[in-house]
């Protein structure tokens, strides 16, 4: 069975030195659901922006079996729909409906099809009443699931959100824990919430240093790094 | 600054196709800067015709009045520069037809949106770069004033400190400076993440344009009567002298 | 008083159709020049360091008791973004400016685009491009803030004075004295931002590339500084007049005076019309050619 994601020894420096990735080893296979936790800065963003060949390292990285290179961009881009932390950067057409349907007509998408695909992956992230509405006016919430519908329009194989649930109110990330349970693709999700990883994924990996601490299922990771909120009963504020 | 809220279905005028507000708008604009004779009764003519579109367009008068109004500081200055040289006339004409001008333009500009209005002038051939760079500006317009309103408020907070207050005016400048060059350097990683989230949909070099605009013969119907209700005004008000 | 918005109403219609004509096709040509073929990747840049420049306004700059300046930005964006694009985007600028918030004219569009989008950052980038590379990096840096700001407010005030708006010699003396207080100011933030900015992303100001930009911009600088001198001295004799008499300037201005532009009566023809229209023609053909020029012979030189 073809892996959807295949990643051997990934190694990436940025422009100023900083070596953020030094040889990460990753599998994800169909209808899987990986959290990608770890402290910030130990490379995890790093690591999805080269999914879709955004950033490009030394190693090797497969997407359904081919390899993130330059002709293989644009179908692997539509493989692979990644939804960034600030959904401000995300929306940027004028109006939601515009926006949705932005990645259907680079595709060459007719703009009746584009339309009505936009129109219904609104209707599955429950925003269907906002496809005439500018961005600028929509909560943090609204404009996440509104980037999440211009992810979905285009059909992926895997959805990669990087810290979805960054600015959203307790309320905000229920629905979006709930809803992200509810798609059926393979996800990777970069993320210090707990709660979503655990309602969402099955298997986590731990970033450190830029390489992979440790692989397991989501308590056991969480638990072995202390990776939760609770706070230690000798609170020195008490 | 207030983010302008144009909400397209809020009257009959809001529905227009763009082009049908613009064509009269340039009419209205040409008859009143080129109006010398019997201005008064131009400027009244014209100033009914305005209101009367501010009223059917249920955009609220008094506000609409207030501001075009900030057009006047401005030419009350130079009006009174006229005044002091010798041409009132002129003095006065300046501030009559700036304000009526602005009034004009706020008026279109409230009931269109001006992604709508920059489609709407995409038809005229400006030049494609400029009217996208226009949209994208308007986009993030009031996101990056955000930006530096908390900035703002963030180095008011650390100078008010006696500290710095004694430190004298180059400290602050330079910690001005600091604040703007910080929000620089934000807005241009912004438009960094910004293009990666275009280039991760399939963005290829070209945006793809989604037609908004439908020239109906109701529009057709609104433009040719406003710009001749403008036309006449004018003809009539100088008949009148 | 940095940034001079002409509302409409206040250009003769000569001055305003003139301009007008003459923008549009300069702005479809930098719009070329800033794109280079049909990638609009460019595009979110240019819009957001737009939005920059809108939001810049509201930083607040001491300069005196109870008094603080703003970034004007002609001259940051032509050293960041290169001069055609910082055009582009002065232009993007001055349109919504006029549109959504009613500052500027819609007419006096073209006016305001040539004096602030491609004026100014023509002659905010000048300095900038001789300078830059050399000792006197931030003595350019700063005069080419203040040049930006000051060429565009001239140019201003003197279609502002062809088209017939009076001014007696004071409020004439103390726009200038303005002027040049804001184009010093405009000169102190943009030195100070790019400073702060090279702090920040070193090297991220870089060095101007060469190309005929440049010495277009010198032509351009130049031939625009003597027409609006000419400008002045030819449309507001009386202002000037008594200005240069109380200065003791008087004997230069009565020989700019006699030049054949003066009073903008180019004597050839008859209707004002034409006059005015054909004299403003005449004085931005000038400028072109000399671009033309002088592009050329740097084209030469630099192979």
């Amino acid at each position: 069975m073809l892996p959807l994601v295949q990643v051997r020894n990934l190694r990436f420096r940025y422009e100023d030195g900083v070596e953020a990735l030094r040889g990460v080893d990753f599998r994800l296979d169909a209808g899987e659901s990986v959290a990608l936790l770890g402290a910030n800065g130990s490379g995890k963003t790093t690591f999805v922006l080269h999914l879709n060949g955004l950033l490009a390292g030394e190693g090797s990285v497969e997407v359904c079996g081919l390899p993130v290179e330059r002709q293989n961009l644009a179908e692997i881009r539509r493989k692979v729909g990644l939804v960034f932390q600030d959904s401000e950067n995300q929306l940027f057409m004028p109006t939601v409906l515009e926006d949705v349907a932005f990645g259907l007509l680079n595709l060459g998408r007719s703009r009746d099809e584009a339309l009505e695909r936009a129109r219904a992956a609104l209707e599955t992230v429950g925003m269907a009443g906002a496809a005439a509405r500018a961005p600028y006016h929509l909560s943090a919430g609204e404009k996440k699931r509104v980037a999440i519908a211009g992810i979905l329009v285009m059909e992926p194989e895997i959805l990669v959100l990087d810290e979805p649930t960054t600015f959203l109110d307790p309320p905000g990330q229920r629905a979006l824990t709930a809803l992200l349970a509810s798609l059926p693709q393979a996800k990777i999700l970069v993320t210090h919430n707990i709660p979503l990883a655990v309602a969402t994924c099955r298997r986590a990996v731990f970033f450190q240093n830029g390489v992979i601490a440790a692989e397991g299922p989501v308590g056991e990771i969480v638990t072995r790094f202390g990776w939760d909120l609770t706070v230690e009963a000798s609170n020195p504020c008490r | 600054m207030r983010p302008v809220v144009v909400d397209r279905g809020a009257s009959w005028m809001h529905r227009l196709d763009p082009r049908a507000k613009l064509v009269p708008l340039l009419v209205f604009l040409v008859a009143l800067g080129t109006a010398h004779r019997a201005l008064p009764w131009v400027a009244a003519g014209l100033f009914l015709l305005l209101a009367a579109g501010l009223i059917s367009a249920r955009i609220p008068l008094s506000g609409a009045l207030s501001r075009a109004a900030l057009v006047l500081p401005f030419s009350l200055v130079f009006g009174a520069a006229c005044w002091l040289a010798g041409d009132p006339a002129r003095g006065v004409a300046l501030a009559v037809k700036s304000y009526l001008s602005a009034l004009a333009v706020l008026l279109v500009a409230s009931a269109t949106p001006l992604p709508d209005l920059l489609r709407g002038i995409e038809s005229a051939h400006a030049p494609r770069l400029l009217l996208m760079v226009a949209q994208f500006l308007f986009r993030y317009l009031f996101v990056i004033s955000e930006e530096g309103r908390h900035m703002s408020w963030a180095a008011a907070s650390r100078g008010a400190s006696l500290r710095a207050m004694a430190a004298g005016r180059s400290v602050r400048f330079r910690a001005a400076a600091g604040a703007l060059a910080v929000l620089f350097a934000r807005s241009y990683a912004r438009a960094e993440e910004i293009h990666r989230s275009m280039l991760g949909r399939g963005f290829s070099g070209r945006f793809p344009s989604l037609d908004r605009l439908h020239f109906r013969t109701r529009d057709g119907v609104f433009a040719a009567l406003a710009s001749l209700a403008a036309a006449a005004v004018r003809a009539a008000a100088e008949r009148m002298a | 008083m940095a940034a001079v918005h002409i509302p409409d109403g206040f250009l003769s219609t000569p001055v305003w159709a003139t301009l007008d004509v003459t923008a549009a096709p300069l702005v479809g040509y930098l719009a070329r020049r800033a794109q280079r073929g049909f990638d609009e990747a460019k595009v979110p840049l240019l819009g957001v360091m737009g939005a920059f420049v809108f939001a810049a306004q509201m930083i607040n700059f001491p300069v005196g008791i109870g008094t603080s300046g703003h970034l004007v930005g002609a001259a940051l964006l032509a050293y960041t973004l290169g001069p055609a694009s910082a055009a582009i985007v002065m232009s993007a600028i001055l349109a919504t400016q006029a549109l959504v918030f009613q500052d500027g004219g819609i007419l006096a569009l073209g006016a305001n685009v040539l004096n602030m989008a491609v004026m100014g950052v023509a002659a905010g980038y000048l300095p900038f491009y001789l300078g830059a590379a050399g000792r006197w990096r931030r003595l350019s840096i700063f005069a080419g803030g203040a040049l930006s700001v000051l060429v565009s407010a001239l140019l201003a005030l003197s279609e502002l004075l062809i088209s017939g708006v009076r001014m007696p010699a004071s409020v004439l003396g103390v726009s200038l004295a303005l002027f040049a207080v804001s184009a010093v100011i405009e000169g102190a933030i943009t030195l100070a931002v790019v400073r702060a900015l090279e702090h920040i992303r070193p090297g991220f100001v870089g060095n101007p590339t060469r190309s005929s930009w440049g010495p277009c911009a010198i032509g351009l600088a130049a031939v625009l500084l003597a027409a609006v001198g000419v400008l002045f001295a030819s449309t507001a004799p009386d202002g000037i007049q008594n200005l240069a008499i109380q200065t003791g300037t008087a004997a230069r201005a009565r020989v700019l005076l006699s030049t054949p532009f003066a009073g903008y009566q180019a004597a050839f023809f008859e209707s004002a019309w034409l006059r005015k229209g054909a004299a403003g023609l005449a004085g931005l053909v000038l400028v072109a050619g000399a671009c033309l020029l002088i592009g050329r012979a740097a084209r030469n030189r630099s192979v």
